[in-house]
């Protein structure tokens, strides 16, 4: 990224002049290919299939455990299955039927926000089902698939990385196209990073299930999942390159800034948390490389960075074209932007060690990490102040659009939740709020109120123009699930903040005698009408969530529902 | 560009944008925040002065201290020895005193049921249950029915070394298992549970309960007595009190006969200090069946 371009934007003769290096450029690599279908990338991409097949078959005749039988059988049919898209592929491009010709490439990105749709619907039920299991035991039914333990991770992972991540990558392929007036050329790269991902979330999702987990939070997935994902990961960051290279536009957008920031720092943190030994090469038991409190600040290094690149910085690159998209205002701030930028990157780093207070972890590193998360603050708040300040001037779209009530309150809950960060990791706060509902609540505030909520902006703008509608099926329902989810969140969280408060004082409570004066299952008793209520707002979200899906799918169809005009048609489908 | 840019009237209009755009989007150039940049100036000069005072930094084989010389470990140490000095006034002569003069000493006695109470919260409620009212297989503590004897040198023992527990001083008693050893048929123990439901009062089929009365008596009066009333020496439960550890119905009677029962309360003395054991056994006396 060239600063002094950043810095300097009045320097257009620069500007020009690479702008026009980079046409001439293109129009050449372009000459002679129109509409032509070369036969050099379906070959390769053939033989890696074929190659990934008898690996897979490889993996399940060799297998010394059911797992990673199961999951090479997996890989050996997902690797046909590819086989016989790719033949579909090559016949109809060479018979034209595929338009080759589009400005820009969104096949993929269509595929991103119906899978995104689908794996949200699941983590979020699946979300449901555990928060019901805590206020309700018996629904553990007594069967080890269907226990806490195996439902949690997968409740986590499907949100995160299944629904999380293919807003992400389906964002990130539209935003990075638009703003960079390039088209994703790599389409079998893209469409590997799209499908690679999707076999990625199936092997966690099974593995948890049938009980398979290297137990470290957020990156449960054993050490053959891990380096699917890295490879997927490496696919996905030179198809990302590949299109910020062939931008028309001198300067790099900030969303574009924030999405490479999450792309290579994800990809650093995945493979050093991740560093493990399998003991055996056809069984799917891995040993971490780290142990004890080395292997903890690692672990922990990782999972606030994955808060930190995932679901922070991935995001706001979200939120940093479509909130001035759809409030049709210039960005508030582009000073700000480069400021909280690499403030965030440099002091989010640091941070992870506010996960470990009071623990064995030397006293140094949680000063550190304490430090560095209060520093935090203002740098997490840049984004929140270029957000809502874009909104100047255009405040009264709020009342009229729902889909920009949505994307505005997600950064009020962005503002929240990173407030609440750095004062939990304060130490004596995080002596009361340690191991309590407390941080159940915080995560949820940003995951419900900041992540999803963004992701729901984003795909309820996304679809009329993916599929090129006029706007979308129903306003009014976009407004019905706005509120009915708000609704569930503000229960949700205000739930858990009480039952954490609650149990942080019942666990320190002692007597006059010094004796303590609650034994823990009298706190876990305390905890249960908090969890009926977290479990009631947690159903609204869903709720919600579905509505969505509904009017997506009814979008998607071309359907248009006849709404009075108080809520009007503008959803414009700007220059796609 | 498709977006329409209405230059409304407002403020924010007249700051000059960058001169991109990027799919119709374009920057302003406001200056940052006041607020903004001096609360973050705040936070890096409360950050560096908080390095200043406690430890921090790495260093090759050390870290910076930092003034206050604050150690979380030294910390906690510290909190535990003034724990334990103020309770020491207490917890010294509970260690001297015999458990029948304990009793005799009503401040003594406060703190020690307070302690009970404590460590029974931490260590006896998953079995027990929070009341102690106990469940199935886990007996109740509240009422005054004693398998191994309720009064305090009773209860202190069975705290002590357990119940079938790898103590060697245990206490132990043994259920057969009249089924599965072969002892008596399937017929003749549900002719001795018809005649074991009578001992309470409950309803019995009386051609059975005659021919159970016998077995009962050369099978079972050995431990339970002739009147079924138990014997403590063994841990043999009363069985007229209708006081049930696994259930009063027939058909649970006809399992423990045919498979036995051997539950197992472990050795505390192994695993908390004698104080504390001896807290315990004072809260469960005073629970309500201390004899």
């Amino acid at each position: 990224m060239s600063f002094r371009y950043l810095l300097k934007p009045s320097d257009r003769v620069a500007c020009a002049w690479i702008a026009a290096s980079k046409d001439s450029e293109r129009e050449l690599s372009m000459s002679g290919k129109a509409n032509e279908a070369g036969m050099g990338a379906p070959i390769v991409v053939g033989a890696c299939l074929a190659f990934g097949a008898i690996l897979g078959l490889g993996m399940a005749s060799k297998a010394v455990d059911s797992g990673i039988y199961f999951h090479g059988l997996l890989f050996f049919v997902a690797c046909l299955a590819g086989g016989v898209a790719l033949i579909g592929k090559v016949s109809r491009d060479r018979s034209g039927a595929n338009d080759r010709n589009t400005r820009y490439n969104d096949g993929v990105i269509r595929a991103g926000v119906i899978a995104s749709t689908f794996w949200g619907i699941i983590g979020f039920l699946v979300g449901l089902t555990i928060a019901l299991q805590l206020a309700f035991p018996e629904l553990n039914f007594d069967t080890p698939w269907t226990n806490f333990g195996r439902l949690r991770p997968l409740h986590t992972s499907a949100v995160i990385f299944a629904f999380g991540g293919n807003v992400l990558i389906a964002t990130s392929f539209f935003v990075v196209q638009r703003t960079c007036q390039a088209k994703m050329e790599a389409e079998y790269g893209a469409w590997f990073v799209f499908w690679g991902y999707q076999l990625f979330i199936v092997f966690a999702a099974t593995g948890y299930v049938l009980g398979i987990t290297q137990s470290k939070e957020y990156a449960e997935p054993e050490w053959y999942v891990d380096i699917w994902l890295t490879i997927v990961w490496v696919a996905y960051l030179l198809v990302f390159l590949d299109t910020l290279r062939r931008r028309k536009e001198p300067h790099i957008y900030v969303a574009n800034w924030f999405y490479l920031a999450f792309i290579v720092t994800v990809a650093m943190l995945h493979i050093v948390n991740n560093l493990a030994v399998p003991v055996s090469m056809f069984g799917s038991k891995s040993y971490t490389l780290l142990s004890g409190v080395q292997d903890a600040l690692t672990q922990w290094w990782y999972g606030h960075n994955a808060v930190g690149f995932f679901l922070t910085a991935g995001f706001l690159g979200i939120m940093y074209y479509f909130v001035p998209k759809r409030a049709e205002r210039p960005v508030y701030s582009y000073r700000l932007s480069i400021i909280h930028f690499w403030s965030l990157i440099f002091l989010y780093i640091w941070a992870g060690p506010h996960h470990l207070h009071y623990t064995a972890l030397p006293d140094w590193a949680q000063t550190l990490g304490m430090t560095f998360s209060i520093m935090l603050w203002m740098p997490s708040w840049g984004g929140m102040i270029n957000g809502l300040m874009t909104l100047s001037g255009a405040w009264d779209k709020l009342r009229t659009d729902p889909v920009l009530r949505m994307l505005v309150v997600s950064i009020a809950f962005y503002g929240m939740s990173t407030f609440e960060g750095p004062l939990m990791a304060i130490k004596a706060v995080n002596a009361l709020s340690h191991y309590t509902d407390w941080t159940i609540g915080h995560v949820h505030s940003g995951a419900l109120g900041w992540v999803a909520f963004v992701s729901f902006g984003a795909l309820y703008h996304l679809t009329p123009v993916l599929w090129k509608r006029d706007r979308l099926y129903s306003l009014a329902l976009v407004n019905v699930h706005f509120w009915i989810a708000t609704i569930g969140i503000v229960l949700y969280i205000t739930a858990m903040w009480v039952s954490g408060i609650l149990q942080g004082l019942m666990w320190r409570a002692y007597d006059n005698l010094g004796f303590l004066e609650y034994s823990f299952v009298e706190t876990v008793e305390a905890m249960h009408p908090f969890y009926v209520i977290r479990a009631l707002g947690g159903g609204m979200f869903v709720i919600g969530a579905l509505i969505m899906a509904y009017n997506l799918i009814r979008t998607i169809r071309g359907d248009v529902r006849d709404e009075p005009s108080q809520v009007p048609a503008a959803v414009p489908a700007a220059s796609s | 560009m498709a977006t329409d840019k209405q230059q409304e009237s407002h403020l924010v209009d007249e700051v000059e944008t960058t001169g991109h755009e990027w799919d119709g989007i374009q920057e302003y150039n406001n200056p940052l925040p006041r607020w903004w940049l001096y609360t973050f100036y705040v936070c890096i000069i409360w950050s560096v002065g908080y390095w200043l005072l406690m430890p921090t930094w790495p260093l090759v084989s050390d870290f910076t201290r930092g003034y206050l010389g604050y150690s979380q470990r030294a910390s906690v140490a510290r909190d535990i020895e003034e724990a334990r000095a103020a309770q020491s006034v207490y917890t010294d002569k509970i260690e001297k005193l015999s458990l029948a003069d304990i009793r005799k000493d009503s401040e003594l006695m406060e703190f020690a049921v307070a302690g009970g109470r404590s460590a029974f919260g931490v260590n006896c409620i998953q079995c027990h249950g929070s009341g102690a009212s106990g469940g199935i297989a886990y007996p109740n503590l509240n009422d005054d029915d004693w398998l191994w004897g309720g009064d305090i040198e009773a209860i202190h023992q069975t705290i002590k070394f357990g119940v079938r527990s790898d103590h060697e001083d245990t206490r132990f008693g043994d259920m057969p298992a009249f089924l599965k050893d072969e002892i008596l048929t399937a017929s003749e123990i549900s002719d001795v549970a018809e005649f074991t439901l009578t001992l309470s009062g409950q309803k019995a089929d009386a051609a059975s309960v005659a021919r159970g009365a016998p077995i009962f008596a050369e099978q079972c009066a050995a431990c339970h007595g002739p009147a079924g009333k138990g014997l403590r020496e063994f841990g043999a439960p009363n069985l007229t009190d209708n006081i049930w550890l696994f259930g009063r119905d027939k058909s649970v009677i006809v399992q423990t006969v045919s498979n036995g029962r051997a539950g197992v309360m472990p050795a505390w003395s192994t695993r908390l200090d004698p104080v504390t054991v001896k807290q315990l056994a004072l809260y469960i006396h005073v629970l309500g069946g201390g004899e």
